[in-house]
């Protein structure tokens, strides 16, 4: 209020005073108009340029993004597809080399059954039926012009012979049809066995075919991905956004485990590190010493997966040689194991914690010791012991939707970084739009405030005009005075 | 890049370091007053569940001591038993068990004083809960807090009970309470106000054992 008094000339009058206030206030805007508009001009053309240079080199930014994402997103997606064909030419490779191993067995064994179906085959042939000796002799028989009961004794006696090498004859030629068929008989099961290996062979050819296209397939990839195809692109990108959620909701399942195995060794690690002893105000150094341990777990697995190139996060173990992979992978397994093996002993602990305490609470509340039944409270015991030592192991393999979400964030953050330049650019270039427009309002804002000392000077400069007295060019002054004022 | 990362292990541990604290701090320390004057003794069986309670509730790193409230009770020689927990969890249930016992040994052999020293006790109370430095310090004064100060006992200076919260518990009242309530009301008022004039964080009555037990260690 002191202030505000301050301010009045009259304080006794506060109309009066504000009036001449606003008069004083009115005559310097008046007179500081043409500097005011100068000001709002300059301040607008200012900030306007700077926005829009800014948008523009956001853009720029933008697309240098774009692209550095596409060459990055393209060389893993080739690295990719490079290591899936390679990896389906070595299953192809490895099929030929064993089915050609194969195939010198396999010739061998369809040339010996041919060999067995050749013999069997010859040893089948028709025996033909011996000649009719009868046929002569009745021929003889024919050729005697005297009749008589010679001949017919004689033919008599041939009808007989006929008779008993006839039946003889027919038992032969059964028993060699017999032998035959017998032959042929054995030779069925020469017969399926080169079938089933024929079969086999096509079987094989089939598989190969197959796989021969999606070897196919593949390469058709790596050609888009070598020419940089859009759809390959967004394919690739989309993929990225896939694999991220995919190996974020695995690893939210992992951090599940984690954290019930923090809870399965933070009490007994109490009692190795103490319970009382604090690292911050609310933090326990057993808490922390849990969770290092669980840590530790996860970094011999990574480092079991990465000797195993099952997944690739160091490229420095990647590129160990052979010996040393091998010396490393036996060490993160070791420590995995004696971890595993320290975890499930802690687990036994925490339930001999837990049983002491409840044995204490009981004396302490001076009730009756409940009954046990010893196999009923051994199981959880003995649970709590799996889970301990099959916890780490199950943790180690974390390293793969770890790898998987490494690589795909960068795309997917690449994405986003790209999109928010865009949308911040936009957003500047619209300001730079606005303060380009802004001066025009702001001028004629500044002339609401002086329109008084504006109408009187309109007035004058008409009377002026009036006294020139102009005829026809009055107008024309009149509005040059105007746009000059 | 060596370099850098031999400084930032270097100082991350430094940082750990002055993290960790005194562990002290944190832990809390009970020293509990047992009025054994007059009939006041009869009441050894409530005192042995409170002390029972807590043993449960204390954690590895406290400290508990139990002392009786004589003629004279500014000395040593009256704390029944007195403890701090290991900072290993079955040691400490270890030592809980021996505690009980010596609790329970006590509170069969328990002789009723002549006087009432409260204030005497309340001053060893502060010393020894001073001495263990824990983070929160409570002393529970099992009495009807009648104090009765035999002949040459002087208790009427300015003590200190800075950063001590009072907790009275079974706060009885007398006979004479109950022919003028004000004489219960003005007794419980008088100790509040010496206590925070002593310095005392809290004071807090619980009178219903059963059902508000768990304020005695409220601030945890």
């Amino acid at each position: 209020m002191t202030t505000w008094n301050s301010w009045l000339f009259w304080p006794n009058s506060v109309a009066l005073s504000v009036l001449a206030l606003a008069v004083l206030a009115m005559l310097f805007l008046y007179a500081a108009r043409k500097p005011m508009h100068g000001v709002i001009h300059s301040v607008c053309a200012l900030l306007s340029q700077s926005t829009r240079f800014i948008a523009r080199w956001l853009f720029l930014c933008a697309d240098n993004l774009k692209l550095r994402n596409q060459s990055v997103l393209l060389a893993h997606g080739q690295e990719n597809q490079v290591t899936v064909i390679e990896r389906e030419f070595e299953r192809v490779g490895n099929m030929v080399r064993k089915d050609m191993q194969e195939f010198p067995a396999l010739q061998r064994r369809m040339m010996e059954e041919a060999t067995r179906i050749e013999e069997d085959y010859r040893k089948c042939g028709e025996i033909p039926p011996p000649p009719p000796e009868w046929v002569s002799a009745l021929q003889s028989v024919a050729k005697i012009k005297t009749g008589g009961d010679i001949p017919r004794k004689l033919l008599e006696d041939i009808n007989k012979s006929i008779q008993k090498i006839h039946d003889q004859t027919v038992a032969e030629f059964r028993r060699s049809y017999e032998e035959r068929h017998k032959i042929l008989q054995a030779m069925q099961p020469s017969w399926r066995s080169l079938e089933k290996m024929a079969g086999e062979m096509d079987k094989k050819m089939l598989t190969l075919q197959t796989d021969a296209k999606q070897i196919d397939g593949h390469m058709g990839k790596l050609q888009d991905i070598k020419a940089k195809d859009n759809k390959t692109e967004h394919a690739l990108t989309v993929s990225g956004f896939v694999q991220l959620a995919i190996s974020s909701l695995v690893m939210v399942i992992a951090l599940g485990g984690a954290f019930i195995n923090y809870k399965l060794i933070a009490l007994p690690m109490s009692e190795m590190v103490g319970a009382s002893d604090y690292i911050t105000n609310s933090l326990k150094t057993s808490d922390v010493a849990a969770l290092v341990i669980i840590l530790m777990e996860a970094s011999m697995g990574l480092f079991l997966l990465e000797s195993l190139r099952i997944t690739q996060l160091f490229p420095r173990i990647a590129s160990m040689d052979d010996r040393m992979r091998q010396r490393l992978m036996y060490a993160s397994l070791i420590f995995l194991v004696i971890l595993a093996a320290i975890e499930s002993s802690l687990a036994l602990m925490r339930d001999i914690l837990v049983a002491d305490k409840v044995s204490l609470m009981r004396d302490l509340a001076s009730a009756a010791p409940a009954g046990s039944d010893g196999l009923l409270t051994s199981i959880p015991m003995i649970g709590q012991m799996i889970m301990g030592f099959v916890l780490p192991f199950a943790l180690a393999f974390v390293a793969i939707p770890l790898e998987s979400a490494v690589y795909s964030m960068r795309t997917v953050l690449g994405v986003f970084l790209v999109q928010a330049m865009r949308g911040l650019g936009f957003l500047l270039r619209f300001t730079g739009l606005l303060l380009k427009r802004l001066p025009k309002v702001l001028e004629l804002a500044y002339d609401v405030l002086i329109v008084i000392p504006l109408l009187i000077e309109r007035w004058v400069i008409g009377m002026r005009a009036g006294s020139l007295g102009a005829g026809n060019t009055e107008d024309k002054e009149i509005s040059k005075l105007r746009r000059a004022a | 890049m060596n370099k850098f990362l031999t400084l930032l292990i270097v100082s991350f541990g430094m940082i750990l370091v002055s993290a960790c604290g005194d562990s002290r701090i944190h832990s809390h320390a009970v020293y509990m007053l047992v009025d054994t004057s007059g009939t006041y003794a009869q009441e050894m069986n409530k005192a042995s569940k409170i002390v029972n309670y807590l043993l449960a509730t204390l954690n590895p790193g406290d400290s508990l001591a139990v002392a009786k409230v004589e003629t004279r009770s500014f000395t040593e020689k009256d704390i029944i038993a007195k403890v701090t927990f290991d900072k290993r969890p079955s040691q400490a249930t270890s030592q809980k068990r021996r505690f009980k016992n010596n609790i329970e040994v006590f509170a069969k052999q328990v002789k009723g004083s002549a006087y009432t020293d409260i204030t005497g006790g309340l001053i060893q109370g502060a010393e020894y809960l001073n001495e263990t430095k824990a983070g929160i310090k409570t002393i529970v004064v099992f009495s009807d807090m009648q104090q009765e100060l035999g002949k040459g006992t002087i208790r009427d200076f300015p003590i200190r009970l800075d950063g001590i919260r009072i907790v009275a518990l079974n706060v009885t009242k007398l006979g004479t309470d109950n022919a003028d309530p004000r004489r219960y009301l003005d007794r419980l008022a008088q100790w509040e106000a010496s206590v925070r004039k002593a310095g005392a964080t809290d004071w807090v009555v619980v009178n219903d054992l059963e059902n508000n037990i768990e304020s005695i260690l409220a601030t945890r």
